[in-house]
């Protein structure tokens, strides 16, 4: 192109600005808008269900705990990855998630299938105190999370945004959220939470007369 | 000289964000310091929840980048604005509201995040309020900027204001999708987006905060500085607008390296990787540009720290673009994803390339900005630039090292196939690169307090209110101006 373009474009701030604008769409407008319609295809399998009131409040602590941060919940279609972890993570079992909680950094381990590895108890002894049952840790104390109470009212708020959203909450759903967090501390439901993940949600093997799938395939 | 007759520049809002800036960066600085020396000693948190590793991380992130790298963005790029057009900042009062409100923007996030008032969307953690309180900042922003540009003197707009105009359109644009969120309360939203379009969403973001944040606009102010610190002209003008286009365009599709081999449909992972690649052509071409332009003026490294620390930041910024293409290649980042390998890369690009151009910038813009004919301290200088640049190969070398430690331990298998190390093996053998790393930003974070001192000191006329503004040099009119030339006057 002659430069004599260029130079218009240089000279005029509009067509400067506007031409810029266009650009800089482009790239997100052709990776995300086919992500949105498919999203919108694609239904939740049977055996992902929204999370009932005490985990969702237990993922609501997550996030706000900043768990994220050194925790990811994503398990990568990788041999050594599910040799450590369990089945790679599938994109449908993200699907309630707002927002996504597969991290981008590792200074511990993985997640996403870590519900019923430990007991209860270990993950309150582990929360209230890491180095008391793995010496070597550098993860901080959330002993704080056993001292404070859940809000019914702030949970069934949050279901009824969530229900806005899409997600398929019934109105007894919400109506039963109270007598689910009853006396319950932001701790039980944390663990509550780290219980559940993964465990309803791993795609069952295929069955033994089909052929399996290819290990390593996302 | 008197102003009352005669157009002149507005600094006092450089000058307010240059302080800004300087204060943020010890700000910033220190909470990473502190959440490095966490990770080491973990028993550092004292028990208290907001000061807990991950309640700060998001205030370091914020601090470092939007406070402290905003700030000095937004300074600079009003400084420019006015210089390359030869005309006044237009707007005076948005000018100001934009320096106090993203300050405020500022304070209110970072004094939330803490108390785990968080989106959890990794450098767009703050709630709802505060996103639309920087959304009505980033448009004022966006006014003032191209308000000026309607009112230059000089046909021509200089290339450091297409990547500061880019920077203002491409962060304005990110921000407003990113954070569609319906509020349940004032302290909790959920965000609209869900799983792999969350994902994907968060991270076409999070990279194109890094690409328009902390490239473009970083870039629009190494076109103007280096230069002018090399007292030479830009080595090839062309050469900035080919690379101009094609970094803003490319750099929008390759936000999918940060999510290879999970969920995310394979075909957009590839994408991803691909442009990735292509990326690093117009990213060596802006950093050569910068560095070709001081060809006959290299004896300025011996004697101007502000130019060492331009050089040296030019430099960086070609390493750390090389090395993120190469991470994003599928096999790269199947090793380094997940592992401090990602930390070291962010901080060789934002210690390396980012902080050491501003900080340069800021050496080149201050004396002018403040009336003086130079900085106070040159040792001051020099010294800040050991610090800095001890600092950062310690760090960066430290998470090296820990990040192809972790990946290689997580992947090791023995003859049978079983895995060799638990994850807990990996934490033990980069625990001394931890420390090294928070030693690195020790160094780091007293060169920032040496600038702080020498721009205190420079600033002494500023601060018993003596200085002159500076009158804006009006052109000789062209017949075909445009905006019509100004009445000579004074």
């Amino acid at each position: 192109m002659a430069y004599r373009h260029f130079e218009f474009i240089e000279k005029h701030a509009w067509t400067l600005g506007i031409l810029t604008a266009i650009m800089v769409s482009l790239g997100g407008l052709a990776e995300i808008t086919p992500l949105f319609m498919e999203a919108h295809a694609v239904k939740a399998p049977a055996n992902v269900k929204p999370y009932d009131p005490l985990r969702l409040a237990g993922r609501d602590v997550y996030v706000s705990e900043g768990c994220y941060l050194c925790h990811s919940q994503m398990i990568r279609a990788l041999r050594f990855e599910t040799q450590r972890y369990g089945h790679y993570s599938t994109a449908d079992e993200s699907v309630y998630d707002r927002p996504f909680q597969w991290g981008s950094k590792r200074t511990g381990p993985d997640l996403a299938r870590v519900g019923g590895k430990y007991s209860d108890d270990w993950q309150r002894m582990h929360l209230m105190d890491p180095r008391s049952v793995v010496p070597q840790s550098n993860m901080p104390s959330y002993h704080w999370l056993a001292d404070e109470k859940l809000d019914a009212k702030d949970i069934q708020a949050r279901m009824r945004v969530l229900k806005r959203l899409g997600d398929p909450y019934s109105d007894s759903d919400i109506a039963a959220a109270p007598a689910a967090v009853e006396g319950k501390t932001r701790m039980d439901a944390l663990i509550a939470y780290l219980q559940g993940l993964g465990i309803k949600n791993e795609p069952q093997p295929p069955a033994a007369s089909t052929p399996a799938t290819q290990e390593g395939a996302p | 000289m008197s102003c009352s007759t005669s157009e002149c520049y507005n600094d006092h809002v450089v000058r307010l964000f240059l302080l800004a800036s300087a204060v943020w960066g010890i700000v910033g600085m220190l909470i990473g310091m502190y959440a490095a020396a966490e990770l080491t000693w973990p028993g550092l948190n004292l028990g208290i929840p907001w000061l807990t590793f991950s309640h700060i991380r998001p205030d370091h992130t914020f601090g470092v980048i939007f406070a402290f790298g905003g700030s000095a963005l937004m300074g600079t790029c009003y400084y420019v604005v006015q210089r390359t057009g030869h005309a006044r900042l237009a707007f005076d009062k948005l000018a100001e509201f934009t320096f106090w409100g993203w300050q405020l923007v500022c304070v209110l996030a970072m004094t939330t995040m803490p108390f785990g008032i968080t989106q959890s969307k990794e450098y767009a953690e703050p709630e709802w309020f505060i996103d639309i309180l920087i959304a009505v900042v980033w448009v004022s922003f966006g006014v003032v900027f191209f308000g000026s540009l309607a009112r230059r003197r000089i046909r021509h707009i200089y290339v450091a204001n297409w990547y500061y105009g880019a920077f203002i359109i491409a962060v304005g644009l990110l921000h407003i999708v990113n954070n569609l969120a319906v509020p349940v309360s004032l302290t909790k939203s959920y965000p609209i987006y869900s799983g792999v379009v969350d994902a994907m969403v968060q991270w076409w973001y999070g990279h194109n905060a890094v690409a328009f944040f902390l490239t473009a606009g970083f870039l629009g102010m190494m076109y103007y500085f280096v230069p002018r610190q090399a007292q030479q002209p830009l080595w090839s003008y062309r050469f900035s607008i080919v690379n101009f286009w094609a970094l803003i365009s490319v750099y929008m599709w390759a936000g999918a390296h940060h999510l290879m081999y999970t969920a995310l449909p394979d075909w957009v992972q590839s994408v991803g990787m691909a442009f990735s690649l292509v990326l690093l052509m117009p990213s060596w071409g802006s950093a050569a540009n910068g560095l070709f332009t001081f060809n006959g003026a290299w004896h300025r490294v011996k004697d101007d720290p502000a130019a060492k620390f331009m050089i040296m930041a030019l430099v960086f910024y070609a390493a750390a673009t090389f090395e993120g293409s190469m991470m994003a290649v599928k096999t790269v980042n199947s090793l380094s994803h997940y592992t401090d390998w990602t930390i070291a890369h962010v901080h060789s690009g934002s210690l390396g390339w980012v902080a050491m151009i501003t900080i340069g910038s800021l050496y080149a813009m201050a004396p002018r900005a403040l009336g003086r004919p130079a900085m106070y301290s040159h040792k001051g200088m020099e010294l800040h630039f050991w610090l800095h640049i001890i600092g950062t190969l310690l760090y960066v070398v430290a998470m090296w090292t820990a990040g192809v430690t972790e990946g290689m331990m997580w992947r090791a298998t023995q003859p049978d196939g079983s895995l060799t190390y638990s994850f807990l093996d990996s934490l033990i053998a980069i625990r001394p690169d931890y420390f090294f790393r928070w030693f690195g930003g020790v160094l780091i974070w007293l060169g920032m307090w040496v600038m702080a001192w020498n721009l205190w000191h420079t600033a002494r006329d500023a601060r018993k209110r003596i200085i002159n503004p500076i009158p804006v040099p009006i052109p000789e009119p062209e017949p075909k101006q445009t905006p019509a030339p100004l009445p000579a006057v004074g």
